[in-house]
């Protein structure tokens, strides 16, 4: 498996990277070159069809580029297993996808397990892991996928996706269905989380809205490119084009970086903060 | 025929005297359904997660078995004799034919029901091909395989009867005497007895599904 505590910057390099389905007529990505640093939350926003979950998908390699590299802490990841690749990033998608047959611990358990971690360390993660995502343990930790409203469904969804403490997480629109209010808790425990840990994230979403209040820096694709990539701050103050302006006007006047977002979260989690400053690499599984 | 109380007399002499030929009977039958339901489970299983897979092979082996299913079991009961002759084989043989449909169509139903995004999480958790089908596809499939079970091996028991008449043995042996003779003693033990067991395997099959699928509410 590949080392991925070993910090190297950038932790993820995309080199002309496309990707054009079987008998499709055009890329569904086209040309994406980029570099996210260690320790981003990256937000990927753009319409439906604008290539975000391919992209995504590339990365963890559930698709395979048709042309250039992706490299991941230095490694180029078409070189790596991809069943050990898989197990050192986190991914979580709208479907949640836990095992219905599985209790919320046993979830929670799958990567510590095909890690072969010992039972009294799992369980000790599981525990951890459930109070980082807000469920009491007691309460939660036996009940199955079933028993639980989808907001729940989804903070497993992410516990079970931290669960070995990955330094990349991939999250491709995982509040989608989730409402309003629920949706607003959980993307300020995901800025939570995130400034306590510093990990990199990639987190797709089709709202501007959850893009810049999340992001350190927003990527907006259209057509499968890249129309900009920068601060929420640099893009409010210049849009790229056309298309990115009209993009910020169909969210309204608000767009910007959301202050509220960074109030209970300890290194200022506000749009364009610097990363790589916080000290906060406590909890470790 | 005489009265109630009579046949009850009677149903107890028979008891007292064919005690050993009536168990026999109970295991002989026992013994078809099982080799019958699992020579059937061994084909249709595996030819149910193959439909469930590929599509094309899906369309061909659904409509064989569909059509198999519409074929009365005792024509294929006559079938079988006119091919491989009487006892126990072509019995098997017949009641395998009747349980394989439930066991292939609910097998390739399971197995395409998996949700598509359980699968996705798991192969990009990291989990290989083999361990998803282990571990995530057969335990979310056990449901409706199960319930595929439960009905083909009612299906055989009561079809199992007619293997008497061909010579394999069982509870049938004991109705067709009845019906031979006119002993209404023998014809309502033998059916008593196929419908009590009948009741006895959904049962144990009901009491097992609790047990090993706890999270189906
Ligand atoms: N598995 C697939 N097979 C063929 N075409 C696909 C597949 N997945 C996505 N596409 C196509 O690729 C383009 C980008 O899709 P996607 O990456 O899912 O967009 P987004 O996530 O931004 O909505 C779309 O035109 C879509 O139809
Ligand atoms: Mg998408």
């Amino acid at each position: 498996m590949m080392d991925v505590l070993t910090p190297v910057s950038p932790a993820l390099e995309f080199h002309h990277v496309t990707k054009r389905f079987p008998d499709a007529g055009y890329n569904a990505v086209d040309d994406v070159s980029l570099s996210i640093d260690e320790g981003e939350l990256v937000t990927l926003v753009g319409t439906s069809g604008s290539g975000k979950t391919t992209l995504l998908k590339m990365v963890n390699r559930l698709y395979e580029p048709t042309a250039g590299q992706i490299v991941l802490r230095g490694h180029d990841i078409m070189a790596a297993d991809p069943v050990q690749l898989r197990r050192g990033i986190g991914y979580v998608i709208q479907q949640v996808g836990l095992f219905p047959h599985m209790t919320v611990a046993e979830n929670i358990a799958v990567v510590p397990k095909l890690l072969k971690w010992d039972s009294a360390r799992t369980g000790a993660r599981i525990d951890e892991l459930l109070q980082l995502v807000q469920l009491d343990s007691a309460e939660f930790a036996r009940r199955y996928p079933a028993e639980l409203s989808g907001g729940q469904q989804q903070r497993v969804g992410l516990a079970r996706a931290l669960a070995v403490d990955p330094a990349l997480m991939l999250l491709d629109e995982p509040f989608g269905a989730i409402d309003a209010i629920t949706r607003d808790g959980l993307q300020n425990e995901l800025l939570r989380i995130h400034a306590a840990h510093r990990r990199t994230y990639l987190f797709v979403t089709h709202d501007i809205r959850e893009a810049f209040k999340l992001g350190t820096r927003v990527l907006i694709m259209h057509g499968g490119r890249v129309q900009q990539f920068a601060t929420p701050d640099e893009i409010a103050a210049a849009p790229a084009n056309e298309f990115v302006v009209e993009l910020l006007a169909s969210a309204g006047t608000s767009v910007g970086p959301s202050g509220e977002a960074s109030v209970e979260t300890s290194g200022g989690m506000s749009a364009g903060t610097s990363v790589g400053t916080s000290t906060g690499d406590d909890v470790r599984g | 025929m005489g009265s109630r109380g009579d046949l009850l007399v009677q149903i107890a002499q028979y008891f007292a005297t064919h005690g050993s030929e009536y168990v026999h009977a109970v295991v002989q039958h026992v013994a078809i359904t099982l080799a019958a339901t699992g020579a059937a489970a061994v084909v249709a299983v595996p030819a149910g997660i193959a439909c469930s897979r590929f599509p094309r092979v899906r369309g061909f082996v659904t409509g064989v078995f569909s059509t198999l299913r519409i074929i009365p079991s005792l024509a294929v009961l006559f079938l079988c004799i006119s091919l491989i002759g009487v006892g126990e084989a072509p019995a098997i043989l017949a009641l395998a034919l009747l349980a394989a449909p439930p066991l292939l169509i609910n097998t390739t139903l399971g197995f395409s029901r998996v949700p598509g995004a359980v699968l996705e999480t798991a192969t990009g958790m990291g989990m290989g091909v083999a361990r998803i089908f282990f571990t995530v596809k057969v335990p979310l499939a056990a449901p409706l395989i199960i319930a595929g079970l439960k009905t083909a091996l009612v299906e055989v028991i009561a079809s199992a009867t007619l293997a008497a008449y061909i010579g394999a043995g069982g509870l049938g042996t004991i109705i067709f005497t009845g019906l031979g003779l006119l002993r209404s003693d023998l014809l309502m033990i033998g059916g008593v007895s196929v419908a009590g067991l009948s009741l006895v395997v959904s049962a144990l099959i009901s009491w097992t599904e609790k047990r090993l699928l706890p999270w189906e509410a």
